[in-house]
Formats: structure tokens, C-alpha cells, sequence
């Protein structure tokens, strides 16, 4: 009895150190982690601006090469008005393109989930129009609509529109099967089912196909915009670009490409934080562990 | 006599309660010509606890969904008698089965909802059957932040709170552990006592079912019949005593040869 309670004491006090070593070494690591998640990126940045910036001055590289991002800085504060309109506008298409793509791909999908028929009709087009490259569907897009800015919202609409159709589709078929079947004994109606059962469901599938057609609208805006070509009024980003381009203005390309940049970043935090908090209270994708 | 006045739904004798579901020699027979279940009869009335025991594939489940309206018998009749409907009917299936963006409050509220009712107007009728199922601190908890057996008590609230008039629960203690299914075996006994519920029962566990049920229909399988029925004449409420007594033990024995039987080849019981 007394050994027993010996040696289980000599190893609990052997072990005990040692325990609080492991739990210290593992709270020393996760304080550094949550330190490195922010610093490492900024530090990682700087130091790839300030490699850009000696290259520019040790290899005096002319500005219409390639310019120094003091320069560009400078560009940009300079320009901002007529950068901030075309930003302005850009922001403009790609938000339009988007909430359409929401809605019809969403309105799409619960079209098909409710008629298998529909669903055979339609999905070719859906698929035809999603492999045909935006690029070149896009001129005849501008021959057949005058309408500049309906043209590219067109254009961002149709490349944005097809992750969300199809993620929605997959996840409203995706319901449990013995939900479902708790549905139809309950009597329920085809709206309640949609509402009750089906959207929940299809939610986080949603929510991933937002994150995707985000991005894509940016970039279906911009590469329309490239083909549609001659600007005036109502010109976004991508025009500038090309119109800095023509006249070697290289540290305002620069200036609107980081405006692109920051767009697509910007979109892409939005859609993430709408999804995170939308699924932060249910879903596995959300949730956090430890 | 005394213990029978002092319940709110006290238990007549079988011949006496009002029925509440006739099957009528059902078959239903697959697509691919599986034959999963042939000739079934069965009269449920209220207040019995029938258990449906068989092995795998002998159309425990199938009879469920036939009762549910899941499906449409091949031949007989499924009759709801005495007012009684499909409707009416509550269901817990082998997983809790609940929705992951609701509450437990919101789930168990699920059936009212589908009838046009408001959380607000039904809550006092949800809190009270969480509190049966001994759940009321968790109506605002969400799915994943409970055990399984918790869940599985989650979906029998709500297969409780609208009062059904019969309720069929297809192997809903099997993904648990023995100890939480002990547990949920007692709880679901002082809830069919307390509510008087009138449930069907599958399962593939002799003792639950002698534990828990009045009647015992032994199926076999392939084709899936029902080749016994068992009576287990022992009065509710039942308590842990039951589990002891020597009637469990010989019913339970002659349950599982009856079962067993059913297994070996060739045997045609009658
Ligand atoms: N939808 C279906 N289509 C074709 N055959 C089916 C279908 N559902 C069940 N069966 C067949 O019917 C028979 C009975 O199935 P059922 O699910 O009712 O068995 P069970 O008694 O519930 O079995 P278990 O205990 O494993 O759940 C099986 O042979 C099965 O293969
Ligand atoms: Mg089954």
C-alpha cells in the first residue's frame, strides 16, 4: 500500500515539472503564433517594397521602365481624382454584377432544386456560358448592347454568377435525408420545406460560391472593360490602365493596378466576413477548436 | 389500483382502448423485386408500446416508413382509425436528425412551425417537454454543444411536443453507448408513463425490447414477415426492478430463441 502511494507520489512530482514545461513550451507557441500571423506578412511586405525601391535606385531604372513606389505613392495621390472616379466605377460594376449573380444564381437554383425539368432545360446554357471565355464572348456583347455600362455588367455578370448557381444547386440537394423525410411527414409545403430546411442547407455551400464569384466579378468587369476599349465618361480602372499604357504614364498604371489589388483584397475580406459570421454559430467551417 | 388513478392517462385493459392504427396484410416489394415485407398485420391501440425486433433487413424500417407514408403499401391497407391521421405522428429516427443552425428550442419547435404556429405561442409547450426530457437549461444551446445521447433526447422532445398520437422511433438508442442507452431506456418508460404515448419501436436488441415494450413482433427476413408475436404482461410504469425479475429473464429467453430460430436455415415458424 505504501509503496504504491510512494511511487505514484515520486511520479506525480516527477511528472509534475515536467508537465508544466510541455504547457508552457505549447502557450510559448501559440503567443508567438498569434504575434507572427500579423507581423510576418507586414515585415514580409516591407521588405519586398523596400527590395523594390533599391532596385529601382541601384539599377537606375527610369520611371517609364519601371517605377519606385515612392513614385507610385505619388502617382496616386496626384491622380486620385480621376483614379477615385474610375475606382468609384469599377466598384460600381463589380457590386451590380455581383448582386445580380446572387440573385439570379440563387433564384436559378431554387428553380431547379423545386423542377428536375428546369433544371434539364436549363443547366446546359448555364455550362456553356460558364466554359466560353468572358474574353471572347465579350466583344459581341459590345456589338449588341449600346449601353456601355449594362455591357459590362453583363460581362462580370455571367462569369460571376456560375459558382454561385452551382454551389446553391449542390447544397439545396444536399439536405439530410431524414430531414427531408421529417418534412413530408409533418406535411410540410414546398415553401415551408425551401425555407425551413433547404436554404439553411444550402447556406455555407452558398456562401462559398459567394467568396468565389467576388473575385470573379472583379475580374469579369475589368477584362470587359478591356475590350470594350474607348472610354469618356464612366470609364473604370482597366481603362485608365490601358489609357496610361498608350501614353507611357507607367507610375499611374502602377498607381491603378494596386487600386485593382486592393478591390479584389477588399472583396474578398467582405465575402469572408460575411460567411464567417453568417456560420460562426453552427457550421464546422466556422467553428473554432481548441 | 392506487398507482393507476394517480396517472393522467390511465391505461384500460388491451381489448378496451380505442385503436389507433390497423395494417392490414401489407406487403410492399421492392422495384428490384425485393420482397421486404410480406403479409404484415398489426393493430396498434392507444397507449401500447410495440417493439418490431428482427434481424438486419427484415423490414423493421420499411414498416416504419409504410405507417409513416413514406411509402405506399404494394398490397393490404394501412387504416387509421378513430380520428387519428398521419398528421399526427411523431418520429425519432437512429441519428438525432436535427437542423445544426437551430436551437434546440427552434428544433424541438420544428413540427408547430410547419403548422403555421409561432415560437412565441408554442414555447411554454417546448419548454415543458424539454423539461421531460430534462433539456430545459439547454433550449438556447445549439446541436454540436451537446452529447449524442442529449441529441437523441432533443429529437424525441420533438417528437413529443405535439402530443401524438402515435410516435415511431426506428433504432433510436443504437448509435449510443450502454450506459446512455440504459438511461434513455428508463427515461423513455416514465415518459410513456407520464404522457401515456403510444409508440412503435424498432430495435435489434432483445432486452430493450422486453425492457420496454407490451407487445414483441419477431420478424425474420427475406422475405421480411413477422414470424411471433410476444407479450410482455408486465404493468407500467416498469421500474429498474423490472430489469432484475426473473418474468424479464424468461421472456427475454424465449424472445431470443424466437429470434434465433428466425436465423437458422429453413425454419418456418408459424
Ligand atoms: N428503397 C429501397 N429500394 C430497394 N430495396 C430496399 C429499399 N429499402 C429497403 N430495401 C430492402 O428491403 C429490405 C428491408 O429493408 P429495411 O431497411 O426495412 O430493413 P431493416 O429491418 O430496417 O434493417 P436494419 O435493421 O438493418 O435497419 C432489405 O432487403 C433492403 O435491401
Ligand atoms: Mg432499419
Amino acid at each position: 500500500m505504501t509503496a504504491i502511494d510512494s511511487s505514484t507520489a515520486a511520479s506525480s512530482t516527477d511528472k509534475g515539472p515536467m508537465f508544466d514545461e510541455e504547457e508552457e513550451r505549447i502557450a510559448r507557441a501559440k503567443r508567438v503564433e498569434s504575434v507572427a500571423k500579423w507581423a510576418l506578412p507586414i515585415i514580409v511586405m516591407s521588405l519586398a517594397i523596400w527590395y523594390w525601391d533599391r532596385l529601382v535606385v541601384w539599377n537606375d531604372i527610369p520611371h517609364y521602365v519601371l517605377p519606385g513606389p515612392g513614385l507610385v505613392l505619388s502617382t496616386l495621390i496626384e491622380d486620385w481624382p480621376i483614379l477615385s472616379e474610375a475606382l468609384l466605377v469599377t466598384l460600381k460594376i463589380t457590386a451590380m454584377a455581383l448582386a445580380v449573380a446572387v440573385a439570379g444564381g440563387v433564384g436559378l437554383a431554387v428553380l431547379f432544386a423545386q423542377s428536375r425539368f428546369a433544371e434539364m432545360s436549363f443547366s446546359p446554357f448555364a455550362v456553356i456560358l460558364q466554359v466560353t471565355p468572358i474574353v471572347s464572348i465579350a466583344p459581341l456583347i459590345f456589338i449588341y448592347i449600346d449601353n456601355r455600362i449594362v455591357g459590362l455588367l453583363l460581362c462580370a455578370w455571367i462569369v460571376a454568377f456560375f459558382p454561385i448557381l452551382a454551389n446553391t444547386t449542390l447544397g439545396l440537394k444536399s439536405t439530410d435525408h431524414n430531414l427531408s423525410d421529417l418534412m413530408t411527414i409533418y406535411r410540410a409545403s414546398r415553401w415551408q420545406r425551401l425555407r425551413y430546411l433547404q436554404l439553411p442547407s444550402a447556406l455555407p455551400y452558398f456562401l462559398g460560391g459567394l467568396r468565389i464569384a467576388g473575385g470573379l466579378a472583379l475580374i469579369g468587369a475589368v477584362v470587359a472593360e478591356y475590350v470594350a476599349g474607348t472610354g469618356g465618361i464612366g470609364s473604370g480602372l482597366a481603362f485608365r490602365i490601358l489609357e496610361a499604357g498608350y501614353r507611357l504614364n507607367i507610375p499611374r498604371m502602377f498607381a491603378a493596378l494596386i487600386l485593382i489589388a486592393g478591390t479584389g483584397v477588399l472583396i474578398f475580406a467582405t465575402t469572408t466576413l460575411i460567411s464567417h459570421l453568417a456560420l460562426r454559430k453552427w457550421h464546422e467551417s466556422a467553428l473554432k477548436r481548441d | 389500483m392506487a398507482i393507476t388513478a394517480a396517472r393522467p392517462d390511465p391505461i384500460p385493459s388491451p381489448e378496451l382502448r380505442e385503436p389507433v392504427l390497423r395494417m392490414q396484410e401489407v406487403d410492399k416489394t421492392f422495384n428490384g423485386g425485393v420482397v421486404a415485407l410480406r403479409r404484415m398485420s398489426l393493430e396498434v391501440r392507444k397507449g401500447d408500446f410495440i417493439s418490431l425486433l428482427g434481424p438486419s433487413g427484415c423490414g423493421k424500417s420499411t414498416a416504419l416508413r409504410l405507417i409513416a407514408g413514406l411509402m405506399r403499401p404494394t398490397l393490404g391497407k394501412i387504416v387509421w382509425e378513430g380520428g387519428a391521421s398521419r398528421d399526427d405522428l411523431g418520429v425519432v429516427f437512429q441519428e438525432p436528425t436535427l437542423m445544426p443552425w437551430a436551437t434546440v428550442e427552434q428544433n424541438v419547435w420544428l413540427p408547430f412551425r410547419v403548422r403555421g404556429e409561432s415560437l412565441r405561442s408554442t414555447r411554454d409547450r417546448i419548454m415543458e417537454t424539454l423539461e421531460l426530457v430534462g433539456l430545459e437549461k439547454f433550449a438556447k444551446s445549439y446541436p454540436r454543444e451537446l452529447s449524442g445521447g442529449m441529441k437523441m433526447r432533443v429529437s424525441i422532445a420533438r417528437a413529443l411536443v405535439t402530443n401524438p398520437r402515435l410516435i415511431l422511433m426506428d433504432e433510436p438508442f443504437a448509435a449510443l453507448d450502454e450506459i446512455t442507452r440504459q438511461k434513455l431506456n428508463d427515461d423513455l418508460l416514465s415518459l410513456k408513463a407520464k404522457t401515456g404515448a403510444t409508440v412503435i419501436f424498432v430495435t435489434h436488441s432483445v432486452f430493450e425490447s422486453v425492457f420496454l415494450s407490451d407487445r414483441i413482433l419477431v420478424m425474420a427476413a427475406r422475405p421480411g414477415r413477422v414470424i411471433r408475436e410476444i407479450a410482455v404482461p408486465e404493468p407500467y410504469p416498469r421500474g429498474i426492478e423490472w430489469r432484475t425479475s426473473p418474468e424479464y429473464a424468461a421472456i427475454a429467453r424465449q424472445t431470443s430463441d424466437t429470434l434465433h430460430s428466425t436465423l437458422a436455415p429453413g425454419s418456418e415458424a408459424h
